[in-house]
């Protein structure tokens, strides 16, 4: 017990489960509502076009979204941005453990790494652009072109702060270097990696909106910019809401599948904390 | 104090792989086109872009437009810290708010900023404002959720200490929240500063309002390779410097902090 001298401890007031799920519920929904009410409010008194009200917008992103643009908008955004998600994360952590591992080829590649990682993003589409041309191939290079820099440079950080005694154990032991990196390096460095794949998750996803935006015809980016050239305004922000929808699952998505693959990790955590 | 001899051999070793690093760059750059791989027309050689790089340090129009950009992100910049740093605290201090805010901030915070170009142009027009949306919506996430958590990690014994000897709320805040918080803060004001900038540039090659961005946007259509390229290697440097900064005003201003003293020690 870590309670406090002076401070009397009640026992928590237990209060029905049905209550106390009513105010979790009132706390997740409460605000949002309270905001849809406003808006729904402000929009039906205002005269700007610009701010449709709730209804109108839910009713356009049904009209919208929910049918054939689904297949053909929104399936091969996302497909895209799977695939430059997976390349990046392959790519990042085979070059980052590799570049981890090696002393001199982090010291040679360090200060490049750093100049490159600072181009911002969207800057590389219109090269790659030049180089690739219109294509899907292009789409896929800038998400990668973006979201690399996150994973590549939390595995070299993570593999290089890999406990130096379980290392030297590992040497001692003459354990191979296959699973010296299967059991040692990368469980190691895993939690600094899906930090690392968190922060490429957004990135990807605005890499993936601009470059269709830029060019495409078709596409969840492209849809959005056709919307706003033609002052289609409810379809615009039913547009917005379902990339924001998209935004939401992919970060709820991830965080199940961190919690899962460091079950190990925060077990760890929760011990050296109690 | 003087630096040991190893100490100063193995930073010697490290700058010069450092340069061996990014020189062997510049030659592969160089030898792509040289050797007709790819097209000059698409990657042209790195000595002409470079030596486009230096006709535009000359160039006044070029520094106007440098100079636009960054004035959308310094604007962008503060406005986002400030109202993150005034609302962070105020979510952060109340349990309430920071269990009703939960699910608004992490529905919106996810929404990629440049989902809002659309809407930001068609509010703002083709200006500099519009510009401003994004950036500002963009940097104050990051500053926002990091005063929350900052603020909300004071430690409970120093906190029940400081009630007992009845410290005022002014002082409260000034010597145990600030000190506290400050760390997460300034990470939240070095992560923003590049997203400020990133979308800074981002802006403005998709809404058309001048800077770098539109800058470079105009040299692709126009089919000016070495142009393009020349731009690329100034926004890098920008983002560079831009997190130079940062890195060092994070390191004066915790200079007390253990995770900044811990380095030094090294």
């Amino acid at each position: 017990m870590t309670g406090y001298p002076g401070r009397v401890a009640f026992p928590p007031r237990r209060r029905r489960l049905g209550f106390r799920i009513a105010a979790s519920l009132r706390h997740a929904l409460g605000l949002p509502m309270l905001l849809l009410v406003a808006w729904g409010l402000v929009a039906t008194r205002a005269t700007s076009q610009f701010f449709p009200d709730p209804l109108a917008i839910s009713q356009a992103f049904v009209d919208t979204w929910v049918g054939p643009a689904f297949v053909e908008d929104v399936l091969p955004s996302l497909y895209r941005l799977g695939l430059g998600v997976a390349a990046s994360i392959v790519l990042g952590v085979a070059a980052g453990t590799v570049i981890g591992l090696a002393h001199w080829l982090r010291e040679l590649l360090e200060p490049l790494l750093e100049f490159l990682r600072a181009i911002p993003p969207p800057v590389l589409i219109p090269v790659a652009m030049l180089l690739l041309g219109i294509t899907d191939t292009m789409k896929v290079v800038v998400v990668v072109s973006g979201a690399v820099w996150p994973i590549l440079l939390n595995t070299i950080e993570g593999v290089r702060a890999t406990d130096s005694v379980m290392t030297e154990t590992a040497t001692s032991f003459r354990v191979t270097w296959w699973e010296r990196l299967r059991f040692l390096v990368l469980p190691a460095a895993s939690p600094r990696i899906m930090a690392g794949v968190r922060q490429a998750l957004s990135v990807a996803l605005i890499l993936m909106v601009i470059s269709e935006m830029f060019a495409s015809s078709s596409g969840l980016g492209y849809r959005i910019a056709y919307f706003q050239r033609n002052y289609l305004i409810a379809e615009m922000w039913s547009g917005i809401l379902l990339l924001g929808l998209v935004g939401v699952l992919l970060a709820v998505a991830f965080g199940l599948v961190e919690r899962r693959v460091l079950r190990w990790y925060h077990g760890i955590r929760e011990v050296n904390r109690a | 104090m003087r630096v040991p001899p190893a100490r100063r051999r193995r930073a010697l070793r490290k700058a010069s792989l450092g340069v061996a690093g990014l020189a062997g760059f510049l030659t592969v750059w160089q030898l792509i086109p040289t050797l007709g791989l790819v097209n000059p027309q698409y990657l042209p050689y790195v000595t002409d872009v470079l030596a486009r790089l230096a006709e535009q340090l000359v160039d006044l129009a070029f520094w106007r437009r440098l100079g636009s950009t960054m004035t959308s992100w310094a604007i962008g910049l503060t406005v986002a810290t400030t109202a993150a740093v005034v609302l962070g605290t105020i979510v952060g201090l109340v349990p309430l708010l920071r269990r009703a805010t939960h699910t608004t901030v992490e529905f919106l915070r996810p929404i990629p900023s440049v989902a809002l170009i659309p809407l930001a142009v068609l509010m703002f027009g083709i200006q500099q404002r519009a510009a401003l949306v994004i950036i500002v919506y963009a940097s104050f996430w990051q500053v926002f959720v990091q005063v929350i958590y900052g603020v909300a990690d004071v430690d409970v014994v120093a906190r029940d200490t400081a009630r007992s000897f009845g410290l005022p709320r002014r002082r409260q805040l000034s010597h145990l929240v600030l000190p506290t918080a400050l760390p997460y803060l300034m990470t939240g004001l070095r992560l923003a500063a590049a997203v400020a900038l990133i979308l800074a540039i981002t802006a403005e090659m998709v809404i058309g309002n001048p800077g770098l961005g539109r800058m470079i946007e105009l040299s692709r259509s126009a089919g000016d390779a070495t142009g393009l390229y020349a731009l690329v290697v100034v926004t890098g440097l920008l983002g560079l410097v831009v997190n130079l900064v940062f890195r060092f005003i994070e390191r004066r201003v915790l200079s007390w902090h253990q995770s900044v003293r811990g380095e030094e020690v090294w």
